[in-house]
């Protein structure tokens, strides 16, 4: 069983694969799934015949990720990918509104919106969906709903897969995120030798399921399905404290080894881009050289950039220990009182992603060192 | 604050040019379109490589491209300085000394005197510089070439009245805005990225290429943790100076990493 929230458990067998993406388009959405481009496994739009790319691995430690063979030949044995749901709902580039002068000369705003994209991704890990609730929390809390972000939320169809192959660089397991999917999922697979394990988390996931006439999932299938999310689990060599690290953290400040770290830090934002719970980002304007109109776009900023931490006249953060322990005790300390749990999904991207390999779980282990 | 011209009559503005491969001017000239549209908001009185040709005239705006490099450059600068309002230089060669900085760390005048059959023909001063070695420089556009977006923006910031905007993010930044994939992490090979000032788009990376610091050193550049990396992925201490060695060899924080190497002193 996968979700406490379904109860009963089709089987898609690995035939019958491209039915379910077609039962997708059926409904208008556009599919993304696991692509192979330069070197790494990201998101793009899958057209029919569906060659989604099998028996791929992605090996990844501190600073290195490599693609390898997969001998089980499985669809989804290759972990993470470089980004998570993220780019897709909270865009790394994109206009809010926009300012022209009508012929009596007065400005004219306008709100820009995204258009209108229904899409489904297949592929997604339970640490994604983690981590998605984590930025819904921030673009959807009440009465501050963020327009883009939402627009695209609304129209978001999510196939979770079971991450039955964790990286090294993964400890989900200990942040209680994964590695088997739980919620926020529209239908969530776990993928077998011969097909699927398939539970549905949402209605419009239950008609999807149902429209697939597919047979009942056997109990010795859904308990094979357990057992591999319970050994994916075990296979976790990395972990974060189960404990509430705000205070450990914040009352050691002044820890050396934020000075360690930051002679190794390149403050390149890296960690900050791959994050999938990280939100913050930059506005700008950018006016037409016409001079008649102007754009207002937002984009990815970074807590490790110059201008992210400048004030008027001075910069809070102006050296590269100020921006790590800014990061740092942000996912793993204050994000306690802004969002009720820690920031971090256990994905491991900020490990395997930074150029020179620092690694947060080695991190919070020097600095909390002796602490109960 | 109007979104029209914010100074009544056109600005006047020149493109000069010193010691460089004409390259930052021809990215001006390849805007094509919206350089006719900036036409008709401008007054542009010399570039060389479009026409016009008034080197000695007073400008609101001087845009210097190229190094100072010879002994008529070191008195043209100054006059030029003297005939401008604001005086912006552009690509790595009026940024940092450009490629030809590379002269600097070598015995110039012994290859000249190899090359030329006729050396006291040749009148190069011993060492490239930046035009800010010179003058006061109001705003410095890097990157080898510049691209034509962020001379427009500096334009279009001068006719709108504000500061031009300055980016000293790293590459990095603009990598994972377009989903590129990290090539040092996915392919082990050495990009500067970590330590370049954002500007180009990712280009190289775009590419599967490393990025080979053409727009020179970002703020907090740890040229000292990224050259320990490099290490790591094989490179020798020769080639890993030779990365900082490049187009924008003469930039402070590149010439440090490299001498540090050279010496030995990098633990």
């Amino acid at each position: 069983m996968l979700s406490s929230q379904s109860d009963r458990a089709g089987f898609l067998p690995l035939a019958q694969l491209p039915s379910l993406l077609a039962q997708l388009r059926e409904r208008g959405y556009q599919c993304l799934g696991p692509t192979v481009e330069q070197g790494a496994i990201v998101m793009r739009e899958i057209e029919p015949p569906e060659d989604l790319p099998r028996g791929i691995q992605a090996e990844q430690t501190p600073g290195r990720y490599r693609l390898t063979s997969d001998p089980l030949n499985r669809y989804f044995a290759w972990s993470s990918g470089p980004q998570a749901i993220k780019p897709h709902t909270f865009a790394p580039k994109e206009s809010l509104w926009r300012v022209e002068r009508d012929e009596t000369g007065s400005l004219q705003f306008a709100a820009v919106h995204p258009p209108v994209v229904r899409q489904a991704i297949i592929g997604v890990r339970a640490c994604d969906l983690a981590a998605l609730a984590l930025q819904d929390a921030h673009f959807l809390r009440e009465g501050r709903r963020d327009a883009h972000y939402a627009q695209r939320r609304d129209h978001l169809f999510l196939i979770a897969v079971q991450c039955a192959q964790p990286a090294s660089t993964c400890f989900c397991a200990s942040t209680g995120d994964g590695p088997t999917p739980t919620a926020g999922y529209d239908l969530a697979l776990a993928e077998l030798a011969d097909g699927f394990v398939a539970v549905a988390g949402s209605d419009q996931g239950q008609a999807v399921l149902d429209d697939l006439n597919l047979a009942w999932a056997t109990s010795q299938q859904i308990e094979a399905a357990r057992q591999q999310g319970a050994s994916a689990a075990a296979a976790q060599t990395r972990s974060l404290p189960g404990r509430h690290l705000r205070d450990s953290l914040m009352s050691r400040l002044e820890h050396p080894r934020w000075d360690e770290v930051a002679a190794r830090c390149l403050a390149c934002g890296n960690c900050t881009a791959v994050c999938p719970t990280c939100f913050c980002h930059a506005e700008a304007d950018t006016p037409a050289l016409d001079g008649a109109a102007s754009e207002h776009e937002r984009i990815w900023d970074s807590c490790f950039g110059e201008a992210h931490g400048h004030l008027h006249g001075f910069n809070v953060r102006a050296d590269i220990r100020g921006r790590y322990r800014q990061w740092l005790t942000h996912k793993l300390a204050t994000w306690h009182d802004q969002f009720g749990r820690s920031g971090c999904v256990g994905c491991g991207r900020c490990i395997a992603w930074c150029p020179v390999g620092i690694d947060l779980t080695e991190e919070v282990a020097a600095l909390t060192e002796g602490q109960p | 604050m109007s979104l029209q011209t914010a100074h009544p009559g056109k600005p006047r503005v020149a493109v000069h040019k010193f010691s460089s491969c004409d390259g930052c001017q021809l990215s001006f000239l390849n805007l094509g379109e919206a350089l006719l549209t900036l036409a008709e908001r401008i007054d542009l009185v010399h570039f060389a490589e479009a026409g016009p040709l008034d080197p000695d005239t007073g400008v609101d705006v001087a845009f210097v491209e190229g190094s100072v490099s010879t002994p008529e450059d070191l008195e043209r600068i100054q006059h030029i300085r003297a005939h401008s309002g604001l005086l912006i230089a552009i690509g790595a060669c009026a940024t940092s000394g450009g490629i030809q900085g590379l002269r600097n760390q070598a015995k110039g005048a012994e290859w000249v005197a190899q090359i030329y059959s006729h050396p006291e023909a040749i009148a190069s001063l011993e060492r490239s510089t930046p035009i800010s070695s010179h003058v006061k420089v109001d705003f410095e556009l890097w990157g080898c070439p510049v691209s034509g977006p962020q001379m427009l923006a500096v334009v279009n910031a001068r006719l709108l009245g504000v500061a031009p905007r300055d980016n000293v993010d790293k590459v990095c930044t603009e990598c994972k805005r377009q989903g590129y994939p990290c090539v040092m992490v996915t392919h082990g090979i050495a990009c500067m990225g970590q330590v370049t000032r954002a500007g180009c788009g990712a280009l190289c990376p775009s590419l599967g290429r490393d990025c080979y610091g053409c727009y020179g050193p970002a703020e907090n550049a740890n040229t000292d943790a990224l050259a320990m990396q490099f290490g790591h992925l094989g490179l020798t201490p020769e080639a890993i100076v030779r990365r900082f060695q490049s187009i924008n060899s003469q930039a402070p924080v590149f010439l440090a990493a490299a001498n540090k190497l050279r010496t030995g002193s990098h633990d």
